[in-house]
């Protein structure tokens, strides 16, 4: 049983984690229309910046909320400079023009930062376990992670849902070509999208760089799973993407936990645990796949079209 | 005036053609990984194998030496692609390098079957030490079991009693894991292997190795995972509870990130920085000397070998690399001074040599270093020799 709380913990934390993640990827692929495949790049700034930070500050919080805003600032000067030409065009001139950024990105880091990456370490007061049952001992740091993406993601809603920002991100998603030509600042909006998006990622990334370390091309391994999301929770949904990352953290983390000891009720145990990691990790596309076949718009799609 | 033009040619190329074909060069390709996050090693092997150049004034046997490094991005068909460009088009007289065993594997059959002579610096599979073991094929590493079997009995000379084991699911982790539990007296309370390279969160392992209450937990993460792993297994609070053993998950690519995470935390290995021979002395000393700031690993120091080792065949053999079997039987010799102190090859060309056992400490500049505590086997052989049909 304990086992099983610390593990539902374990989905939980990856799951929000990802959320951050798909939050802004769906935003700008539903509302701006726009396949970025650089917003894992995002992610690894975000991680790089707070490591940067840390060491001129010696403050974690600080150098966190610092890298939030440098993150910020760069989604916003990079849809400025690159983003703005690609509106209206073709799918597959985004996914060009965006792994060109993802080349761009690395290649920089790599000339600022060097090739070796970089580690965030935690000051103690995370770096430890907590006791949150008798008996159930658990990172003290995953716990903060779970804190911060869930208030995210109830600040997130409330922008979306209560704010007049929020109403025109929705009417945006729904109706892009409308929104305009009501009279709205579309290319401010798009900037402002843009940038919370960038703001997002840069904050996962910065979450999990005290967990997986800082290094060049970290982005995007887990940004296939932010499209993953996307795609189950609706293009341009924010509460599909929450949805979508909960059920693909929860899935993911419980596979691994618990389907190698399944199988080896049927299989030998060699057979087993060496099955076991790579049918766990095709349960996401699983997932996906029956999503596709059910409601091809996803979960909570919002598009009319 | 034409004529004039096409003879000074000819006359030219009759001069050249001569001189060109006694100034033959010794073409090496290196195939390792230079871009990605496991860079970090490429590199590190890429300096040790020029350093070893160096040392040896460029040359090997009087001949000049031409090295292509190539880089395999970590995955087995960009390994092959770059293998077989080297066989092919850059037509090498040897290949070395290789840090990943699946990579390997996957390289293997066009460098066997154009019978290049292949000097392994990194990556044991058991299948090269055994069943697919071949005359043109040498390491100056070891064999994927040696080192966590070496692991195994350290624990056995601890007492520890029961372990759960976690590592990555391909080939070098599969091979780690059974290394361990064939040596290990103790039970084995779980296994568990993760997905190679993706995955690098361990949370839900961490958790089910906690459950299952082992007195210990043995890991082999190589390279920058093994940087995630220390930190999430502080993290989960086991570092006060369940005490760590590792084999390649601490070395001198890692440590500079992992820090105090690494402090007490056990590794074998057969080279270690401080072994006290003085061909290591020198290429430690000048290593650092070369790379402010930098510290050679055991990827390193395997890389130097393999250069070392081709220096005394091309030596032995006179520059003279058409006699296949003659090569052989001068790299078989292992006429040089190891880094690691003498060796010999076995039946299956992997070295039969000595184990150590590494801690990390502060030394007197505040800087996290690697040193031998103790032997824990000597003149130690893998267990598929018996598989090669070679003598």
């Amino acid at each position: 049983m304990t086992l099983f709380i610390e593990q539902s913990l374990n989905g939980l934390q990856f799951g929000l984690l990802l959320f951050l993640l798909a939050a802004g990827l769906t935003l700008v692929f539903g509302i701006m229309d726009l396949v970025n495949l650089a917003h894992g790049s995002l992610y690894m700034l975000g991680a790089y910046f707070a490591a940067t930070f840390a060491i001129w500050t010696g403050s974690f919080v600080l150098a966190a909320v610092l890298s939030l805003f440098a993150t910020l600032l760069v989604g916003m000067l990079v849809e400025v400079i690159a983003m703005r030409r690609l509106y209206g065009r073709d799918h597959l001139d985004h996914v060009l023009a965006t792994f060109g950024l993802i080349l761009f990105f690395d290649e920089s880091v790599r000339l600022i930062w060097g090739p070796e990456g970089m580690s965030l370490p935690l000051p103690a007061w995370l770096n430890r376990s907590v006791e949150i049952l008798p008996g159930v001992q658990y990172s003290a740091y995953r716990l903060a992670i779970i804190v911060v993406t869930l208030s995210v993601a109830v600040s997130l809603y409330l922008l979306v849902m209560r704010t007049r920002i929020g109403m025109l991100i929705r009417a945006g998603a729904s109706n892009r070509e409308m929104v305009g030509a009501l009279g709205v600042n579309i290319k401010l909006l798009y900037t402002l999208v843009f940038g919370l998006g960038a703001a997002l990622a840069g904050l996962a990334g910065l979450m999990q760089a005290p967990i997986l370390t800082v290094q060049i091309g970290m982005g995007e391994n887990i940004l296939i799973l932010a499209f993953v999301i996307t795609v189950i929770g609706g293009i341009g949904s924010i509460r599909g993407a929450l949805v979508g990352a909960l059920f693909v953290g929860f899935i993911d983390t419980m596979g691994r936990a618990f389907f190698p000891d399944l199988l080896r009720m049927v299989l030998s145990p060699t057979a087993a645990s060496t099955a076991a990691p790579a049918l766990s990790s095709m349960l996401i596309y699983l997932l996906m796949a029956i999503v596709l076949i059910a409601k091809p718009e996803g979960l909570f799609s919002t598009s009319q079209r | 005036m034409r004529k004039a033009l096409i003879a000074a040619g000819a006359v030219l190329l009759l001069a050249a053609g001569p001189s060109l074909a006694q100034q033959k060069t010794i073409k090496i390709g290196f195939v390792t990984t230079l871009s990605g996050p496991t860079a970090v090693i490429g590199n590190d092997m890429r300096n040790s194998f020029e350093l070893a150049l160096d040392h040896l004034g460029r040359k090997m046997g009087g001949l000049p030496v031409e090295v292509i490094y190539e880089d395999d991005a970590q995955k087995p068909e960009v390994g092959k692609q770059k293998t077989d460009k080297l066989i092919e088009s850059d037509k090498v007289d040897f290949i070395s390098g290789y840090i990943w065993s699946n990579v390997l594997l996957a390289s293997l059959k066009p460098i066997v079957d154009s019978k290049t002579f292949l000097i392994i610096a990194n990556a044991g599979p058991s299948q090269v030490a055994g069943e697919m073991c071949s005359p043109t094929v040498f390491s100056t590493s070891w064999n994927n079991d040696q080192t966590p079997q070496a692991m195994g009995t350290y624990m056995n000379q601890k007492g520890v009693k029961s372990v759960f084991l976690i590592g990555p699911n391909y080939a070098a982790g599969k091979d780690m894991l059974a290394g361990v539990a064939s040596t290990f007296k103790g039970k084995v309370v779980g296994q568990e292997l993760t997905t190679w390279p993706s995955q690098l969160d361990f949370s839900a392992e961490l958790s089910k190795a906690r459950a299952a209450k082992p007195d210990a937990i043995f890991v082999f993460y190589p390279g920058a995972a093994g940087v995630q792993f220390l930190t999430q297994y502080a993290q989960a609070g086991l570092k006060d509870t369940i005490p760590l053993y590792t084999a390649f998950t601490i070395d001198e690519t890692t440590l500079p990130r992992q820090k105090d995470l690494a402090v007490g935390v056990p590794g074998a290995q057969q080279w270690v920085n401080d072994l006290p021979n003085e061909a290591n002395k020198k290429f430690v000393a000048d290593y650092m000397k070369k790379h402010p700031g930098m510290r050679p690993s055991f990827y390193g120091a395997q890389s130097y070998d393999a250069a070392m080792l081709m220096a005394s065949a091309v030596e032995a053999t006179k520059g003279d690399l058409s006699n296949k079997a003659a090569v052989t039987a001068a790299l078989k010799k292992a006429d040089f001074k190891s880094v690691r102190g003498d060796f010999k090859f076995g039946n299956n060309h992997v070295p039969i040599q000595a184990f150590y056992l590494q801690d990390v400490v502060k030394d007197d500049k505040g800087e996290f270093v690697l040193k031998t505590v103790a032997t824990i086997v000597k003149d130690n052989q893998d267990i598929h020799h018996q598989k090669c049909p070679m003598k």
